[in-house]
């Protein structure tokens, strides 16, 4: 009896599994080619986990991400494809930057929901863009959350070159550190910080609005026919600017997170392709909020792998994309769907 | 009379409008067909990685250029397998050739990152030189990728309009149930397009790295993938056309580097931001319209040929 009532469980998990080492194998295989060790690098990236800190940083590493594929995921509802968690997540790390360095000293409960709320509102404001774009029929939503991903990490450079450029530091362009009030609280002496209580919360949020709300059900109408939404008197071009807009605030509070939480500054290079990799998470969860709690730890290994890999065997960091596209290649393969 | 600004712009234009012409007129061809491959950027970066590293290790260009070619053409192939004979989601596998391609060309280009290499020849004709204002210019002085890209670019047109191969392609972008029941076979003519498509995106990341700037850099296209696929929008899916959009392009990238040059006060960040806020204007003007023009089966799937 016990064994037909796992068999549910049991199957997908196996399922996962495989894809992930069929995955891995194809990676060691390039790998070897290019004369790396991939057993070693296997090795190296198990023992950097395993232990109490290792893990922590699997989590602050997963925090992002969440954010981001729920960015992905909410839109997709619609029908919409946002692309552009990337340069979302940069214009909330740039406007929550702008509120901590230009609101008068504030104690900490006040500042700390005014910089989130910046953050958010620097996402949703950049998402809004493709969004209004796309309700008026005028550019594709795809193409123009893609474009704008180049663009946002240029206000960034301009603005750490130029208005706030912090004094003395030469080699690297930053902002002037945020005043302690607008830093993130972290916890248990990691860099697990407060974003990720706040990922966890946008989670939720996510889950109750498509689920079990009367906004998710005409989303999904939406997603299904347009057309016959609208004719149900939905207001479908509001919709497709909020849905984009609400996820674009996602991705910005995912960019106050690492420069509130991780890095106190806002800098350059404050993400590693998270709003990329948040598309994989949504799309191999299939917008299901487990699935993307689930992938987006999986991805915080891959990338953690990816650390490791720059670090022990001296590759790019970029390469563990490699293994981010063969999981793809194996689920797509696998999947046939011209419907997704 | 023109001014060194416009010469200097006008010449930049060409040089860089090579690879995005290139790069436009190959996912013109794989669109022509109904397919949309948003992995562009990977095939650019593969081959401006490919063609650099094997110019590096043989010291020669041309054998840079045919192995990038090559490049370009397989993970076209690799992309081929997915949507044609899989059938898998479109954007979905061509993000997925993203992110392959950021992999793969970091990983192909890590040892020869500040190599030095020759890279293509340029020259000038003797009676195009003798002109007062070309000499002191770099007008004019092009490598052959350049001087072939208009002729390409007819090519391209004439093989996609006025031979039955390129009728049977579109017949497949358009209707891919018609063009198998009228007797042509749909996948093959996709795999056909897309590895023609490839060959010339794998070109357009060569040029990049064997003549515009003879180096490797990671992410070096900077979303010059996705300028081609809005260019083909903004050409009507017509090669022809896609020459004009090329050179509008270069042209904007040309002013922000010759702008730089000249210590404008514009911060160089805010001109960087030129090309693709440039695109997205340009999508924005061109509005609904452009639907009428795309293929009528772009971006589905044929589930028909079974």
């Amino acid at each position: 009896m016990s064994e037909t009532a796992l068999r549910p469980i049991l199957r997908p998990i196996l399922r996962h599994t495989l894809v992930a080492g069929a995955a891995l194998a194809l990676f060691s295989a390039i790998l070897l080619v290019a004369g790396k060790n991939p057993l070693q690098a296997a090795a190296d990236s198990f023992r950097s986990m395993a232990s109490v800190y290792g893990f922590s940083e699997l989590l602050v590493r997963m925090t992002p991400l969440i954010l981001t594929a729920v960015a992905v995921a909410l839109p997709s509802r619609l029908g919409l494809i946002n692309v552009g968690g990337e340069g979302q997540l940069y214009m909330g790390a740039w406007m929550a930057t702008a509120g901590a360095l230009w609101f008068p000293p504030l104690p900490r409960w006040a500042m700390l929901p005014l910089v989130a709320a910046m953050g958010f509102l620097g996402g949703a404001l950049w998402a809004a863009i493709p969004g209004i774009l796309r309700a008026a029929k005028l550019v594709n939503e795809t193409i123009a959350t893609l474009l704008l991903n180049y663009v946002a990490p240029l206000i960034v450079s301009y603005s750490i070159f130029g208005p706030w450029k912090a004094l003395g530091s030469s080699a690297y362009p930053e902002s002037p550190a945020y005043p302690d009030a607008a830093l993130l609280p972290t916890f248990f002496e990691t860099r697990v910080h407060g974003g990720l209580i706040l990922a966890l919360l946008a989670l939720l949020a996510y889950w109750l609005l498509v689920d079990k709300t009367r906004w998710g059900l005409q989303m999904r109408a939406i997603g299904g026919n347009a057309e016959a939404a609208q004719r149900l008197g939905i207001p479908v071009a509001m919709f497709l600017v909020a849905a984009l807009a609400l996820g674009g605030g996602m991705a910005g509070l995912a960019g106050m997170g690492e420069a509130m939480g991780v890095h106190g500054r806002l800098r350059q290079g404050l993400s590693p392709g998270f709003g990329f990799t948040g598309f994989l998470i949504a799309w191999l969860a299939g917008g299901r909020p487990l699935g993307i709690l689930f992938m987006a730890f999986l991805f915080a290994i891959i990338t953690a792998a990816g650390d490791t890999l720059q670090i022990t065997q001296g590759l790019p960091f970029s390469v563990v994309n490699i293994l981010l596209a063969m999981i793809l290649f194996i689920v797509l393969a696998r999947r046939p769907g011209a419907s997704r | 009379m023109m001014t060194p600004l416009a010469l200097g712009v006008l010449a930049g234009a060409v040089l860089s409008g090579t690879s995005l012409l290139y790069a436009t007129l190959g996912e013109t061809l794989v669109e022509r067909s109904g397919i949309v491959n948003l992995g562009l950027e990977g095939v650019l970066l593969m081959g401006a990685s490919v063609g650099f590293s094997v110019t590096a290790v043989t010291g020669n260009p041309w054998i840079g250029l045919a192995a990038a070619a090559l490049t370009g053409g397989l993970a076209n192939a690799l992309f081929g397998w997915l949507v044609v004979l899989r059938k898998a989601n479109q954007l979905a596998s061509g993000l997925a050739m993203m992110f392959f391609g950021f992999g793969l060309s970091a990983l192909v280009g890590a040892p020869h990152v500040g190599a030095v290499i020759v890279g293509l020849p340029k020259w000038r004709p003797a009676w195009l030189a003798a002109l007062p204002w070309v000499s002191a210019s770099t007008l004019f002085n092009y490598d052959l990728l350049t001087w072939l890209a208009l002729p390409v670019a007819l090519l391209v047109w004439w093989v996609l309009f006025k031979t039955r191969w390129g009728l049977g392609v579109r017949a497949v972008g358009e209707s891919p149930g018609a063009a198998y029941a009228s007797g042509r076979n749909p996948a093959v003519l996709q795999f056909q397009a897309l590895g023609f498509g490839g060959v010339l995106a794998g070109l357009a990341g060569a040029h990049l790295s064997l003549s515009l700037t003879l180096t490797w850099a990671e992410y070096m296209t900077a979303g010059r993938g996705f300028i081609a696929i809005a260019l083909v929008i903004f050409s009507k899916w017509n090669p022809l056309r896609a020459v004009a959009g090329a050179l509008l392009f270069g042209g904007a990238e040309a002013l922000q580097l010759q702008l730089q040059a000249r210590g404008s006060l514009i911060s160089p960040f805010i001109l960087d931001m030129m090309p693709y806020v440039l695109t997205l204007l340009v999508l924005l003007a061109w509005g609904g319209s452009r639907r009428l023009a795309a293929p009528a089966g772009l971006g589905r799937t044929f589930f028909g040929s079974e």
